[in-house]
């Protein structure tokens, strides 16, 4: 088979080869401005979803090391057990579909609204995991250095247990924001004009997968690795030297 | 509240007719792929860990590919590039069937690597002490005790896997999730479709996870 590259320069709305850089102007839009567009969707999606995650994730994840709260670390265990135990895609479906009708209230709110809402509870489930491992992972000695103190049980908490699972769990953290990366793919199901839609849209359209398919995966790549080095710059710079040594490089043998 | 929903259609028949063929698929998919991912998981981590170049960055680059790409792309590229190898058409089940081995090889492939990698060092010396080769070395003493050691979290995969496996909507095989929503769309009815799906994958993923939870603790007191 041989290449066509030109694909991408492609007018969407007549196919004619668009000259120069491949950029038409409005109303029109070439393949190429089309998928530059999804990945505006894909990353949208995927940090408004991290932001739901992250204060979902760090409240569950919290409320499930509480000391003398059992109704609240029973009710924290079971939003982690219920978010975790149904695929992202049928929570997808729940969202969209379900909700909407069960609760004639949602019907107002747009999509893109609800598909945050989908990714971003999976998400937090999964962040609250990593925060209560990271909370447990600790030494009791710096509960106890707390009350100690003087600390309300909120207090211990604020300034010296998150801020320190925090730093323990900034790997882990690391690949859960990959994975809703990733997992932002399947908005495709509802027709959110991301990346994984597009890539099915314009592939049908051109009958160019080969370059489509490597276009949206080239721009996936290059965005998990833009998260993985923006985490790896937090740990870096939230890093207390001599206190946690997480990733001591090496390793292996 | 959740008066606008009727679940009263839902019966054994139309499970039977529609969702029960879904099902099967399903699991057959996270049969197949959960032993064949293990199996070529396996191989890709011992070719990582092998020392040899030749074979580690080849193993290393497709670990790491597959990892960083969706799911859902490695499913449109399987289902364009493999009828073109092959020479042939192929029908979206064998399609999803062959990338989930794929996709789940490199996955698994780092729980191996981490399990053979938790082998003390001590235990393979004493294995070439007895005059074994790397084949048998690998077979008989690391394989087994990293295989053992790691026995949860690929079950936990397994699990992760079961639940990926309703992805195969992109590229429109038959699983799960597709019966109920043909069920769905058939009795006009596809939001409590949905719920009923739902409800199905929490009650079979909880039970699963149960169950690895309380093998866990029986392996780590035998330990």
């Amino acid at each position: 088979m041989s290449w066509d590259w030109e694909v991408f320069c492609r007018n969407t709305s007549d196919t004619t080869i668009v000259e120069p850089m491949c950029w038409a102007k409005a109303p029109d839009i070439t393949y190429f401005q089309w998928m530059l567009h999804a990945w505006g969707w894909t990353l949208g999606v995927a940090a408004c979803a991290w932001i739901i995650a992250l204060i979902f994730g760090f409240l569950i994840g919290t409320a499930r090391t509480l000391p003398n709260s059992p109704v609240l670390t029973r009710l924290a265990n079971g939003w982690v057990e219920l978010f975790r135990n149904i695929p992202i895609l049928v929570q997808l479906f729940l969202w969209y579909f379900v909700v909407p009708k069960a609760f004639p209230a949602f019907q107002a709110v747009p999509g893109f609204v609800l598909v945050v809402f989908a990714l971003g509870f999976f998400t937090s489930a999964r962040i609250a995991e990593q925060v209560r491992a990271g909370i447990q992972s600790l030494p009791r000695g710096q509960r106890y250095a707390g009350l100690a103190l003087g600390f309300t049980t909120a207090q211990t908490y604020r300034y010296v247990l998150i801020p320190m699972a925090f730093r323990i769990i900034l790997p882990p953290l690391t690949s859960e924001g990959m994975n809703l990366l990733k997992n932002s793919s399947v908005a495709f199901a509802v027709s959110i004009a991301e990346l994984a839609w597009f890539a099915m849209q314009a592939q049908e359209e051109t009958a160019r997968g080969d370059e489509i398919y490597l276009g949206v995966t080239a721009l996936y790549v290059i965005s998990a690795f833009a998260v993985n080095r923006a985490f790896a710059f937090i740990e870096k710079r939230t890093r207390i030297p001599g206190f946690i040594v997480a990733g001591t490089g090496g390793g292996g043998h | 509240m959740l008066g606008n929903l009727d679940l009263t259609w839902i019966n054994w028949e139309v499970i039977s007719k529609f969702v029960a063929s879904g099902f099967w698929f399903s699991v057959e998919l996270t049969i197949v792929s959960t032993i064949g991912g293990i199996i070529f998981g396996t191989v890709l981590a011992l070719l990582r860990l092998s020392g040899k170049s030749a074979l580690a960055t080849p193993a290393t680059v497709y670990v790491n590919g597959m990892r960083s790409i969706p799911l859902v792309m490695v499913l449109l590229w399987f289902y364009l590039l493999v009828p073109r190898i092959i020479g042939r058409p192929i029908g979206p089940d064998y399609s999803a069937l062959i990338t989930f081995v794929a996709f789940e090889a490199a996955y698994f492939s780092e729980i191996m690597r981490a399990g053979i990698q938790s082998i003390p060092r001590g235990q393979v010396y004493a294995g070439q002490a007895l005059g074994m080769s790397y084949a048998q070395n690998m077979r008989l003493v690391v394989l087994p005790q990293a295989f053992r050691n790691m026995l949860p979290v690929l079950l936990t995969q397994t699990i992760i896997l079961f639940q990926d496996t309703s992805l195969v909507y992109a590229i429109s095989a038959h699983d799960l999730l597709n019966g109920f929503q043909n069920a769905g769309k058939i009795y006009g009815r596809p939001e409590e479709a949905y719920l009923m799906a739902a409800i199905v994958y929490f009650i079979l993923c909880s039970a699963l996870s149960f169950l690895v939870k309380r093998l866990q603790l029986k392996i780590a007191i035998i330990r």
